[in-house]
């Protein structure tokens, strides 16, 4: 965007252009740019400086101990980590093809008015905050859960072999797969709204040419559309997915707080964000402190890589789908 | 034979289709199921106490939020200080004056800065301002937020500054006036609309944020007088309020649930149609 000087004044000295204050303001406005680079280093300098004491102690070990006293000192990331991945891998379980679907609905099948106030209201939907969907989980999913939808799965999937370890043992209500669902809902418009997105950018010709061969209108999105966009789509998921990471109120409220590894869907569980929120303020200790700090940073880390991969490969499709962004 | 895959390949296509359909619908259809419940439990706990009394201690029935309202504005106000003003010129920066490669850099770090977990950017906050005082503040909450709101708008001032037509800024420019004017007064005039738009919509997503405020603004069941002590917001309220054994706070939850939600989802609405009325309806 550089424009040339007027003519008659020549190339303009630094200093010109500095009372022009066109330098002033590019400096001023980088500094203020640069603060964004300045703000996300001292997040992660400050992660690292205050967990010290917990890396110092535990090192590596710190990932694979299942234990998490504090009366003792002792502590291990082992079962938040695996809540976290469980919660989140049945949240994407559901919220993949669910979303998948509807987006493919409003790309492909739905007239162009009806699929943007569909989307308009899926963004709605992403707005709601997590602690409603908490509040709601609490009152109206965990009591479905205990009473109809465990018992039903309990019955049928119980019984089926391999898989069927996933959903034995007592219901409570709370546990991971009311953590899970939660997080499903919470994170499927952003899957929608982003696929839709990704799946509009496909061309025309596209969709014409699989029609043209004669192909059903499933079978141009699924075997041409849909494989077109899969990168941004995957980018979608992978964004989802450090969503469902991250998130903190609603799963604290629903997944009972235990800090077990245990095989069953039903068992109460614990996250890293959920200990987090819950012990940070009660950490009395030095050493307690540093430990949930050290899960923060693991934490941070995870989705920091995520959203770094979901970023480029949402750009690659959009450039590659010829709309450079 | 091919007769009988025929008629398979369309059952399939009819099935899948539908199905697609059904997915769609029934995932709009949990937002109405959201705010029916909400309206519903909240509705009848709302009342005008809610409006202006203090929470009532533990045992008696009855009382307000009005703490948490007046606290959640107050905490609103500092990261709107905080965070609109650095969000602003940083997007100035890459519509306006980035180079490719920094700028590339500059944007890509906003958009993980915006991915990081709420929970994660209140440990941040946490050190920053809670620890070297010690000792739990609005101060600290407005911090926490206002982080948040920055990526936020940097991504929305860009937007909306780009939409604006380069003709517009060669007409400045050819009448003789420098870069900077040309911005300040030609411009951001002109994108304004969008900009205090994104603005709002930032703030809206901050204002319904629990997790960051948790160790860093903390509750507090009585007034917070200045900006050094420990304040109640409504998302902690709701958090505290709904856990706690006691029916008449589940009460209240959900009529400080309402009150939250409705808020929140009339700034995005209202935004949103602006935006959409504008021609620009991108969102990420």
């Amino acid at each position: 965007m550089e424009h040339a000087a007027p003519p008659e004044a020549g190339p303009r000295s630094f200093v010109a252009r500095l009372r022009d204050g066109d330098q002033v303001a590019h400096i001023i406005t980088l500094v203020f740019a640069a603060s964004i680079l300045l703000i996300t280093s001292m997040l992660v300098y400050e992660l690292w400086v205050n967990s010290h004491l917990s890396r110092a102690k535990f090192g590596l070990m710190f990932f694979w101990t299942r234990v998490w006293d504090p009366i003792f000192d002792n502590f291990g990331a082992a079962p938040f980590i695996y809540g976290t991945l469980v919660t989140s891998v049945v949240a994407l379980a559901i919220a993949v093809p669910l979303g998948l679907a509807a987006a493919v609905f409003l790309a492909e099948l739905a007239p162009r008015r009806l699929s943007d106030g569909i989307a308009f209201l899926i963004d709605l939907l992403a707005a709601v905050p997590s602690v409603i969907y908490g509040l709601l989980g609490i009152f109206v999913v965990v009591p479905l859960m205990r009473t109809v939808v465990g018992p039903v799965l309990i019955d049928t999937l119980g019984h089926v072999p391999v898989i069927g370890v996933l959903f034995k043992g007592p219901n409570y209500g709370v546990g991971f797969l009311t953590a899970g669902i939660v997080l499903a809902i919470m994170v499927v418009p952003f899957i929608i709204s982003v696929s839709r997105e990704v799946l509009l950018t496909v061309p025309r010709e596209q969709r014409e040419a699989a029609l043209g061969l004669g192909a059903t209108r499933w079978e141009a999105t699924w075997k041409v559309v849909v494989p077109w966009a899969r990168t941004g789509i995957m980018g979608s998921v992978f964004l989802a997915l450090a969503r469902a990471l991250g998130e903190t109120m609603a799963v604290t409220m629903v997944i009972g707080n235990d800090p077990k590894i245990s095989a069953s869907l039903f068992a109460p569980g614990y996250t890293i964000a959920a200990v987090i929120a819950n012990e940070f303020t009660e950490a009395t200790g030095d050493l307690y402190l540093s430990a949930l700090i050290e899960l923060g940073l693991v934490l941070f880390l995870i989705t920091f890589i995520l959203n770094g991969l979901a970023r480029l490969l949402i750009m690659a499709t959009e450039r590659g789908g010829g709309h450079p962004s | 034979m091919s007769q009988l895959r025929l008629m398979w390949r369309k059952s399939l296509n009819a099935v899948m289709l539908t199905l697609t359909g059904v997915a769609a619908f029934g995932v709009v259809s949990i937002l109405f199921l959201i705010l029916g419940y909400l309206i519903w439990n909240g509705g009848r706990s709302l009342n005008w106490d809610f409006f202006t009394q203090l929470p009532k201690p533990v045992g008696e029935s009855g009382g307000g939020m009005a703490n948490a309202i007046v606290g959640s504005l107050k905490l609103l106000l500092l990261a709107a200080l905080i965070g609109l003003p650095v969000g602003l010129i940083a997007g100035v920066y890459l519509a306006e004056f980035g180079g490719r490669t920094f700028s590339f850099v500059i944007r890509y770090t906003t958009d993980l800065l915006n991915g990081v977990p709420s929970i994660v950017i209140g440990i941040f906050a946490y050190s920053l301002a809670v620890l070297p005082v010690k000792h739990f503040s609005t101060l600290a909450g407005g911090f926490a937020l206002g982080m948040m709101v920055v990526p936020i708008t940097v991504r929305a001032t860009e937007e909306f500054l780009r939409a604006v037509p380069g003709s517009l800024r060669e007409g400045a420019m050819a009448l003789g006036a420098s870069k900077w004017r040309t911005i300040a007064t030609v411009v951001l005039p002109a994108a304004s609309g969008g900009i205090i738009t994104g603005m709002l919509l930032s703030l809206a997503r901050v204002a319904g944020e629990t997790a960051p405020l948790l160790f860093t603004a903390f509750s507090n069941r009585f007034w917070s007088p200045g900006w050094n002590q420990p304040i109640a917001s409504l998302p902690v309220m709701i958090y505290t309020y709904a856990i706690a054994p006691y029916d008449d706070w589940h009460r209240q939850a959900w009529a400080a649930g309402l009150i939250l939600l409705s808020l929140v989802l009339l700034a995005n609405l209202g935004c949103r149609l602006v935006l959409s009325g504008r021609g620009a309806t991108r969102s990420n």
